[in-house]
């Protein structure tokens, strides 16, 4: 059965996120016929993506560019999105699960009367019907969902479906959507936007993340694993514990509450491992623990473990990351 | 004020997953009302002390999600609404519909809910609640201001901060660093427990009975195990050495 697939792309900082090429490799191969397209929603400067967005299987590139979208307003993203999957008859419609895919997807979901599917790790064609794999209590299980309906929204988790080779020279017909936004139609505006993530490395897509738990002992304790990230190119994350403790920011928590993370190599110091903190990472593909506590917990999900203080091992680390990979 | 909260009844964060025959076992877990719904239901509770009014907690689910209604009149909330006909529970696209049937005929200022449910994780319910409303909605808050009917929140976007302005009916979702939930006292447990629930029927809530979950579930399963790996023995430099060295050619991860 064909289906006409449209990935939103997701920006973040004026850049595109590898998640929108994720989603566009799945999306050729569901499309069974059917045809890939993009959608970009932004303030300006749209033109500059629509040749990645080709190269990763888009076949229409629909813009709506309007200042009404320089951030995301819910009501604007809503009423362009709307109107391009009307334009594009689209079937199923991927978004990032990012702050803003997860939240625009079940706004538009409930527009349309739709079904949608959240977080997903994994998409199949099984008989016809699009089968969608996504975790459940923050990935202590799975399940394989159906959703019905010939309109389905599904947000996608970043660092796990395949991304394809990109076609080099490949280019897509742009076509430009307009829609009228004015301001008294949008229900909330942004006065201002803190930017407070550091380092630059985003943690929900980062390949490495060297996170730390209340072992580090002070807001301080973090600084020798910012180093290590920084040699690294990682993003550091926290556990409940180290944000419990006012040792860092709510944001860079992982676990079951806060982010659930998969990144090829997940470094946990001075983690002991609880259980809700384990849902939220354990399916990273190579873990290493440090930790002084032989005893630990996360010893029993780690490949490779240190029994040690990580205020020895982790400048340690770093040095002689620095030289193996100079 | 009119102030609502829309809330879930979960597992407990410390409880392990067993699938048998195909589902998640609920036999002997620990149920707790959904942690991100505890900062709604502070939440709430701030907001009537400062600005007067009532707190009602509303939920979809069946007859032991009762215990997280209980849990949230404990806390201070006053009024509960138990919706637990078996034929109403499903899908998010299911309960919001169910909900905003609830929400059609009564008078709002705000509704809150956690920003998701850390069994499903889905976050979808709350946020199609208000478009199925017509209200607005800000998710994933970590400050809520309300003077009047002009409301700023501080939005949590993955990481970064968004002040967003608003006015009130509005539905927010909630994020952790928020507030600090209190724990409900021994008088109000106590109260709580003789509090008559409020158990509207599909009928009183006027639902189309033809409405059906639109996303189902057809298998649940557990992730391959992991088995514990290598503890590297030596000095702290030969460790160090050699976890280099295994990320590097065992693992190729850098």
């Amino acid at each position: 059965m064909s289906r006409n697939v449209l990935v939103l792309a997701d920006l973040r900082n004026g850049g595109l996120r590898n998640v929108t090429f994720e989603a566009l490799s799945a999306a050729k191969k569901l499309a069974e016929g059917g045809s890939v397209y993009a959608a970009i929603l932004t303030g300006s400067g749209a033109a500059a993506h629509a040749d990645a967005l080709a190269q990763y299987g888009a076949q229409k590139v629909f813009v709506v560019e309007n200042a009404a979208l320089e951030n995301y307003v819910p009501d604007a993203y809503a009423k362009a999105l709307e109107a391009v999957i009307n334009e594009s008859k689209a079937n199923v419609v991927f978004l990032a699960h990012s702050a803003i895919g997860r939240d625009l997807a079940p706004k538009l979901a409930a527009r349309f009367g739709a079904g949608a599917v959240s977080d997903i790790i994994g998409v199949e064609v099984d008989g016809g019907n699009l089968t969608f794999t996504r975790p459940i209590y923050a990935g202590k299980a799975f399940t394989k969902n159906v959703v019905e309906g010939d309109l389905v929204f599904a947000t996608v988790r970043p660092n796990n479906l395949e991304k394809s080779e990109p076609e080099a020279g490949k280019t897509a017909e742009v076509v430009n959507v307009s829609v009228e936004l004015p301001a008294d139609s949008l229900r909330t505006f942004i006065k201002e936007v803190v930017k407070k993530s550091t380092g630059g490395v985003d943690l929900s897509e980062a390949k490495i993340i060297v996170s730390g738990g209340r072992g580090v002992k002070s807001a301080d304790g973090f600084k020798p694993l910012q180093e290590l990230a920084d040699v690294l190119g990682a993003a550091v994350g926290a556990s409940r514990g180290a944000c419990d403790a006012d040792y860092c920011d709510y944001a860079l928590q992982i676990g079951q509450t806060g982010k659930v993370v998969t990144p090829d190599l997940y470094i946990a110091c001075g983690i002991s491992g609880a259980i809700q903190h384990l849902a939220g990472m354990s399916n990273s593909k190579v873990i290493v623990a440090i930790n002084k506590d032989p005893e630990a917990p996360i010893f029993k999900v780690a490949d490779y473990g240190i029994v040690g203080d990580l205020f020895d091992i982790v400048p340690l680390l770093t040095e002689e990351l620095k030289k193996a990979l100079a | 004020m009119n102030i609502f909260v829309a809330l879930k009844q979960t597992f407990d964060t410390e409880e392990k997953i067993v699938v048998e025959n195909g589902s998640v076992k609920e036999d002997g877990v620990r149920f707790v009302l959904n942690p991100y719904d505890e900062y709604a239901v502070e939440e709430a509770i701030k907001l009537r002390d400062e600005l007067g009014g009532q707190v009602t907690v509303v939920t979809v689910g069946p007859e032991r999600a009762q215990e997280a209604l209980r849990t949230a009149l404990a806390m201070g909330a006053d009024e509960a609404v138990h919706i637990t006909d078996e034929a109403l529970l499903g899908d998010e696209y299911k309960v919001s519909n169910v909900l905003a049937s609830y929400f059609k005929d009564k008078e709002f200022d705000i509704i809150l809910t956690g920003n998701q449910a850390v069994d499903s994780g889905s976050g979808q319910t709350a946020v199609r609640l208000a478009e199925l409303l017509n209200i607005a909605h800000i998710s994933t808050i970590t400050k809520l201001e309300i003077n009047g009917t002009d409301v700023v929140a501080h939005r949590d976007a993955e990481g970064d901060l968004e002040v967003v302005g608003a006015k009130l009916p509005l539905l927010v979702t909630c994020q952790q660093g928020l507030n600090d939930p209190r724990y409900p006292s021994l008088i109000g447990i106590r109260k709580a427990n003789k509090k008559p629930l409020e158990t509207p029927s599909a009928g009183d809530l006027g639902v189309d009975a033809s409405l059906a979950s639109k996303a189902s579930v057809k298998e649940t399963f557990l992730p391959a195990a992991k088995s514990a790996g290598r503890i590297l023995e030596g000095d702290n430099g030969q460790r160090v050495t050699e976890l280099v060295n295994l990320l590097k050619n065992e693992a190729k991860v850098l």
